[in-house]
């Protein structure tokens, strides 16, 4: 491990990648980018399978039955291409605190947790409500000049700066 | 395993290496744009989108591919919104990036993973209340900028690719 492949790649050329690869997937495969409907039939299959009858009463599940299906196996996809990127770099870390959580919470489990599960039911939630993530909404959207996506991405950060304000506070330390 | 699904594994772990290696799967840098101090993910999302544009209406144009557009309600897109965007907030991922933060070893992400699957478990009870009254205002059906102002889509790709180097240009500037 070097301390070159450290650094991060220029975020304009990554992201101009990833907006061909982007474009290449609709062009090949017919497919583009999102992540939360994934979600979605995960839940609805995991719950089928302790609840099997109420799963039927639900209209949701009913539209987004579980699939393995091409978003799926991106998600998997993103995992693993993440974890192979991070041991070549050497930036792999098994960890539940992020640096800057730590720095203003400090490392208790509990804390961290239930955050972070508070947060990803709000996600969950949010993104089925308005019909996409920011995959879905905010990148496949505005490439496609949507206006449900202008709104819903516009939306995802007035949220979030509204909540980042209220737990980090206004003052940065870096 | 058929082509579609090769496809998408293929197509994330190119992605999941352009994520990794720019950091954009990281909580600080999320967070740290919902803080208004690191705009990393800006700069990647924008430019993703600026490229994305003009080869999705260019492959659209050579009939090629077929938009697919998501609908909009006004309602369920703004009030999901903004409640996705306080998830984000106190996860520090979205549901793609939470998929790689895992893949580089962040147990909190997949925490959080656990909790989108039962926010969408919530929702699927929820979701007869959002086809009716306030949030289900403002439904136009699957519609696009150029659709709203009947302009032609090259035009409108100029006009919000300069708005989109017009924002990262200031963020170079402000040096966040």
């Amino acid at each position: 491990m070097d301390n070159k492949s450290r650094i991060a790649w220029n975020p304009y050329l990554a992201g101009a990648l990833a907006g061909l690869l982007a474009v290449a997937s609709v062009a090949i495969v017919g497919k583009f980018f999102g992540a939360s409907t994934t979600f979605a039939r995960l839940g609805g299959a995991l719950e089928g399978s302790v609840l099997p009858q109420h799963v039927q009463t639900l209209a949701y599940f009913q539209k987004y039955p579980f699939k393995m299906d091409w978003q799926l196996l991106f998600l998997v996809g993103i995992a693993a291409g993440s974890f192979m990127a991070s041991i070549w770099s050497g930036t792999f870390s098994l960890t539940l605190f992020p640096d800057m959580w730590k720095h203003r919470f400090g490392t208790s489990v509990v804390k961290r947790s239930i955050t972070a599960f508070l947060g990803g039911i709000l996600a969950g939630f949010g993104a089925r409500m308005a019909g996409g993530c920011p995959s879905g909404h905010g990148l496949s959207g505005l490439m496609q000049m949507s206006v449900s996506g202008y709104i819903s991405l516009v939306c995802f950060f007035l949220g979030g700066i509204i909540i980042a304000r209220i737990i980090y506070g206004g003052r940065y330390e870096a | 395993m058929n082509a579609e699904l090769w496809g998408g594994l293929i197509t994330g772990i190119l992605f999941g290496i352009l994520m990794q290696r720019s950091e954009v799967i990281r909580y600080d840098r999320q967070v740290g744009a919902v803080r208004l101090v690191d705009m990393t993910i800006i700069r990647f999302m924008l430019s993703a989108i600026l490229v994305g544009t003009v080869g999705i209406y260019q492959l659209r144009e050579l009939g090629m591919i077929e938009l697919s557009v998501k609908g909009t309600v006004v309602g369920t897109n703004v009030a999901g919104g903004l409640v996705f965007g306080a998830g984000w907030a106190l996860l520090g991922y979205c549901p793609g990036t939470a998929a790689g933060a895992l893949g580089e070893g962040r147990i909190d992400a997949l925490v959080g993973m656990a909790g989108m699957l039962a926010g969408a478990m919530i929702f699927a009870e929820a979701y007869p209340y959002t086809q009716t009254g306030f949030l289900a205002l403002g439904n136009y059906g699957r519609i696009t900028l150029p659709d709203v102002l009947g302009a032609d889509p090259w035009l409108l790709i100029v006009g919000v690719s300069l708005i989109y180097l017009l924002i990262l240009y200031t963020l170079e500037k402000l040096k966040v």
